[in-house]
């Protein structure tokens, strides 16, 4: 083994690699604590003289940002909620449960991987026209209730656990539901997290298809929302920066709390998905 | 509950079927109930939300339509119209151009920054965080904030080159920079996923081979060389094709930050399908173009598997 250094070569190019990828996201909250007039400065200054909160203050006032804030919060907490109940209970049938048409119903769902959205996107509008759901929260949340990564995840989950604990559950007397729920979901807790933050990511971050069925912006959620305030105010840096902030700061916090559950799940979707 | 219905035994059991018979079809008929019961919800919303709309696609792309109008059946005019259309060839042209940008940095730069993550330093917690961090934030956001930090005027990225002595650039508004700058951001947001990706791999790397290697003197280039990147292999096949659909799909981020342009500059194929389907209502041709992108993905995906299959690493 070699003796470890004082100091790694590594740091030369961590320490800036980090700056870069930290910096812009620290910009964003400073500048969303400018004036105006501060930031069209030149030089551009990092640091406001003091907090201004002419940004939020204005974002506040002129744009419907806390109604959208609410739409995803609800549109996030719909699709985290149903992708957690009808995956776990899906993945679990495709595990353990041997029933007629599985194998050719979960070879089904692992296809639909390969379509791109684009091509969902038309006749996915067309049918939410039908449906009524236009220009509805239902348009932002009804792609997102279930998935078939969230499947996938939870059906493998359940493979890696032994059978012999189910099989006492049911020489007890428990059925198939009472023994998922009481003895089998218990034991998935991390699997249902990473289930948790998947979804979370997705459905809070997805533009398209709201962006595509809702038109309202009364029933915006918070991406498109954002979109279509820079689409009005192309130079209003600091109201836009506040509601990047605004959008952000919550998926960030939850990062940098549950960083090991995040990451658990960026290595599942990579090595399994 | 929705299973209770599976509990009826009798159902379908002709009474000429001996007891015994009866019995096991009964069971069988219930278990087939509560399977469906378990997974039929989810994979109806999933079939239903993709299989359904991707044949559905398949019908419009053949009809002339504007959402409006009733369709009128075309044929195959629309695909053969794509291969006259400038403005397909050159989303195509960007698409590929985009793809053959961010895919190669993409690999290289996460294999790059988890080799280095995986050293054990100090200040290495603060490195991951900093480094994963963009990844939680939406391509909505990045694109807004890409374009404050690139704006000519006052952005950040023009101070920097500034203090450098480097002239300064237009970024998103030149023509033939905007293209490569969108490279950059997307993979500013998305490299963190490869180089988790690649940690997790370099993790998984038994020790002992690093270091029976070193025993036989190898350096630490040939450690990497022979030894660590053989067993990277199947996790560079996924990422490859991961980030390749990554790239081909990209959509958000151009919409907020050049929707398209300069001079549709940036217009990919992804954005034209929008553009076509949304703005300008031609649904048939949107759907055939949006076919095509999907045969090439399903293609390209299929030869890259085929390929590392056949060259013996195991990614699926």
């Amino acid at each position: 083994m070699r003796r470890r250094l004082p100091f790694s070569p590594w740091h030369l190019l961590l320490m800036p690699l980090a700056l870069i990828f930290v910096l812009p996201l620290v910009q964003m909250v400073l500048t969303s604590f400018m004036t105006t007039s501060e930031i069209n400065q030149f030089p551009p200054k990092l640091i406001p003289t003091s907090l201004h909160l002419e940004g939020y203050r204005a974002l506040l006032t002129e744009s419907r940002i806390l109604l959208w804030f609410g739409n995803t919060v609800l549109v996030s907490a719909i699709a985290v909620l149903s992708h957690l109940i009808l995956c776990s209970l899906a993945g679990y049938g495709f595990a353990r449960l041997k029933f007629a048409g599985s194998g050719l119903a979960f070879l089904a769902i692992v296809a639909t991987v390969m379509i791109p959205i684009q091509l969902l996107m038309i006749p996915t509008y067309l049918m939410f026209a039908r449906a009524g759901i236009v220009d509805t929260l239902a348009a932002a949340f009804v792609p997102w209730l279930a998935s078939a990564f969230g499947i996938f995840l939870m059906r493998q989950f359940f493979l890696s656990l032994p059978v012999e604990l189910e099989e006492a559950a049911r020489l007890d007397g428990c059925g198939t539901l009472r023994t998922f729920v009481k003895v089998v979901l218990p034991l998935a807790r991390p699997a249902l997290a990473t289930l948790a933050v998947f979804t979370l990511l997705s459905s809070w971050n997805d533009l398209l298809w709201p962006l595509v069925a809702i038109t309202d912006d009364t029933r915006f959620t918070l991406q498109v929302g954002l979109a279509s305030f820079q689409g009005t105010r192309r130079t209003e840096w600091s109201q836009l920066m506040a509601g990047n902030v605004i959008a952000t700061l919550p998926l960030i916090v939850a990062f940098l709390v549950a960083q090991r559950r995040f990451i658990a799940t960026m290595t599942f979707t990579g090595l399994k998905g | 509950m929705a299973i209770t219905f599976a509990a009826s035994p009798r159902a379908g059991s002709p009474r000429s079927v001996p007891p015994a018979a009866r019995g096991r079809r009964g069971r069988a008929l219930r278990r087939n109930l509560t399977g469906w019961a378990f997974a039929g919800p989810a994979t109806l919303l999933v079939v239903g939300l993709s299989l359904f709309p991707a044949v559905w696609a398949f019908f419009i792309s053949r009809t002339k339509w504007n959402g409006i109008a009733p369709a009128t059946d075309v044929g195959w005019r629309n695909y053969q119209r794509i291969a006259e259309d400038p403005g397909m060839a050159a989303a195509a042209q960007h698409t590929l151009v985009l793809t053959a940008l961010f895919v190669p940095a993409s690999i290289l730069l996460g294999m790059l920054i988890a080799i280095a993550l995986n050293k054990r330093i100090r200040l290495i917690g603060f490195y991951r965080t900093c480094i994963f961090v963009p990844y939680v934030a939406s391509a909505a956001a990045t694109g807004i904030l890409a374009s404050f930090v690139f704006n000519p005027q006052f952005g950040a990225a023009n101070e920097a080159l500034r203090r450098l002595g480097l002239p300064a650039q237009q970024f998103l508004e030149s023509p033939v920079q905007a293209l490569l700058v969108v490279c950059v951001i997307a993979l500013w947001g998305e490299v963190g996923f490869c180089a988790v990706i690649y940690l997790a791999a370099l993790q998984d790397i038994p020790r002992e081979l690093v270091e029976a290697a070193r025993v036989d003197g190898a350096s630490g280039w040939r450690v990497f060389l022979h030894v660590i990147l053989p067993q990277l292999r199947p996790v560079t096949v996924f990422t490859a094709v991961w980030q390749t659909i990554t790239a081909m799909q990209l959509f958000d981020l151009i919409y907020t930050t050049t929707r398209g342009g300069p001079m549709n500059s940036t217009q990919t194929v992804v954005y034209y399908v929008y553009e076509l389907a949304f703005q300008t209502q031609r649904l048939g041709y949107g759907a055939a173009v949006a076919y095509l992108l999907f045969a090439f993905t399903m293609l390209l995906t299929v030869t890259v598997i085929w390929y590392s299959r056949r060259r013996g690493s195991e990614a699926f």
